[in-house]
């Protein structure tokens, strides 16, 4: 038997996804109280915070670790702070899951906030001339939805995705998310009204492209033995893995907020799993489980048509399937492999740090039989995929 | 008459206006390419190379995939008043082996392109002031085929 490197998940918190305006540290400390109180235990209790960093509320943002710490009150924990772009929360995780899994600490608390602005992610601000962040946007103008765009086109091209095709997983994760109190949006929508929708980026429309949101998440995660001496019987859930790997060279799609992918001259790209693919293998060899077992995924659908793309990428189906698996109904509730019961990132806009960490509690809650209106009958197998700017990878499998 | 600002390039080295072509760098070790070019390291994790050597890269392409940019836009791109659509085409380079960015010539619509459509390289204004007009590289369809 393989060492059982497995993490409690003890508790989840959510603060409600929306436009709030308010300091992103209140959405941290909401969800971080909620996580306690569903664990059953006190702040006092835990023995390292993860905090996963937000660079859009300056300083504080860029500590987050010692920033929730500070609002729960100092207890001399250890703490850490994670920037990773979108896959902060992942790295958040995986900071607090090997603190545990060293033992170094029996209890951990990783919390994700975030406030933001309107409209499309700029770069932060300053001239900056060496930054690829900001060079795309001023020598291209390309956005976020820019390169969401080109791999939708692509799909269209290769495997005959329709613009019906990408209106109908938003339709379905608007129905998705009707029943969730923490979504951002909870009105169901029809494929003409997503078709009608103006163009933002062609082919993706307003309806299709996430929103950028206010929302915090929270994880009490412990050691397995530290959750069955707090009384965990047969429902506990738990971490069986979490994947933060790179890219391998050469990456050769393009990926933001590059100019250009890596060159395949001196080594051959030789028709391995590209970059996204690679992110879920890695969690289900460390989880010793595979897509065939995956009862319920949660994936970053930045897009309508990237949800498409993530089928694929986490082995719910073969390269050019992912179509068929969506007109057949298996990705909805109800249906074979549900993928983001919980709404998505359709239904909730984009919360950077707190996302990751919000796909974790939406499993756990699936796994434990608690996803209210949403349920995925007899789940006991979760996957989560996600992606960071710049090469950090992001997925986290959970078993019950 | 045509106007009497200064061209001059919106970011330096990173292409010459003519004849117009991309500077990449090429690993002298190894030979990868990078687009920026590349002073530090090489991306190749088999490769200690240090030394790196400009070049232009190849001036046509076909499109990996295109579209275009219906909203204005934030800084620190600088828009035209009024607002003026264009399109963004990611284009495969054969010789490099990579795939490179690039906005569209002016007038492009997504109308004009394919997966596969050829290109080559242009030099277009990307925004102006009072006494410049800023350059920057563009990618235009290749009308009437064939390579060059």
């Amino acid at each position: 038997m393989p060492e059982d490197r497995r993490v409690a998940v003890l508790g989840v918190g959510m603060h409600p996804w929306g436009k709030w305006g308010r300091n992103f540290v209140e959405y941290g400390l909401a969800a971080a109280r909620d996580a306690l109180a569903d664990a059953g235990l006190s702040w006092g209790d835990i023995g390292f915070v993860s905090g996963a960093d937000t660079i859009r509320n300056g300083y504080p943002g860029f500590v987050a670790g010692a920033t929730f710490a500070q609002a729960l009150g100092w207890t001399g924990c250890r703490v850490a702070s994670s920037y990773a772009a979108c896959a902060s929360g992942a790295t958040a995780i995986n900071a607090a899951r090997a603190q545990i899994l060293a033992g170094l600490c029996d209890v951990a608390l990783v919390v994700g906030a975030d406030t933001t602005p309107k409209g499309f992610f700029a770069p932060v601000g300053g001239d900056r001339k060496d930054d690829p962040d900001w060079l795309r946007f001023h020598l291209l103008g390309a956005t976020n939805p820019t390169y969401f765009a080109l791999y939708a086109r692509r799909r269209m091209e290769l495997h005959g995705a329709t613009e019906e095709d990408f209106a109908a997983v938003k339709v379905k994760n608007a129905r998705h998310g009707l029943a969730n109190p923490y979504a951002r949006y909870r009105k169901e929508v029809t494929a003409e009204e997503v078709l009608a929708s103006p163009m933002v980026a062609d082919p993706l429309r307003l309806l299709e492209i996430c929103a950028t949101s206010d929302g915090g998440a929270a994880l009490v995660l412990s050691s397995m033995d530290f959750a069955r001496r707090h009384g965990a019987g047969d429902g506990l859930v738990s971490v069986a893995a979490v994947s933060t790997v790179t890219p391998r060279f050469p990456q050769t799609v393009i990926e933001m907020p590059n100019f250009a992918t890596d060159s395949a001259v001196a080594v051959a790209d030789v028709g391995g799993p590209g970059f996204k693919r690679s992110i879920a293998l890695a969690a289900y060899e460390e989880a010793g489980v595979g897509p065939e077992d995956v009862d319920v995924a949660e994936v970053y659908d930045l897009s309508s048509a990237l949800e498409l793309d993530w089928y694929e990428d986490i082995g719910l189906c073969k390269e050019g399937e992912a179509e068929k698996l969506l007109r057949d109904g298996d990705t909805a509730l109800g249906g074979r492999v549900p993928v983001n019961a919980s709404g998505g990132l359709s239904s909730f806009g984009e919360a950077i740090p707190a996302q990751a960490i919000a796909q974790v509690c939406e499993l756990t809650w699936q796994l434990r039989g608690q996803a209210e209106g949403r349920q995925v009958e007899r789940a006991r197998v979760g996957v989560t995929a996600n992606q960071g700017l710049f090469g950090h990878g992001s997925s986290v499998v959970l078993t019950r | 008459m045509p106007p009497t600002k200064s061209r001059v390039p919106a970011v330096d080295g990173w292409f010459r206006p003519e004849p117009p072509a991309l500077l990449g760098s090429r690993c002298t070790s190894c030979g990868t390419y990078a687009f920026p070019r590349e002073a530090m390291f090489c991306r190749n994790p088999s490769c200690a190379g240090t030394e790196f050597e400009e070049v232009p890269l190849s001036t046509r392409g076909r499109i990996w995939s295109y579209t275009d940019a219906c909203y204005q836009p934030p800084a620190p791109y600088v828009a035209a008043d009024p607002y003026q659509p264009f399109c963004i085409a990611a284009v495969e380079l054969d010789a490099e082996k990579m795939v490179v960015m690039g906005q569209m010539a002016t007038g492009v619509t997504v109308g004009d392109l394919g997966v596969g459509t050829e290109v080559e390289l242009v030099v277009d204004t990307l925004y102006e002031d009072d006494d410049h007009e800023y350059l920057v590289w563009k990618w235009q369809p290749v009308h009437g085929g064939g390579d060059a």
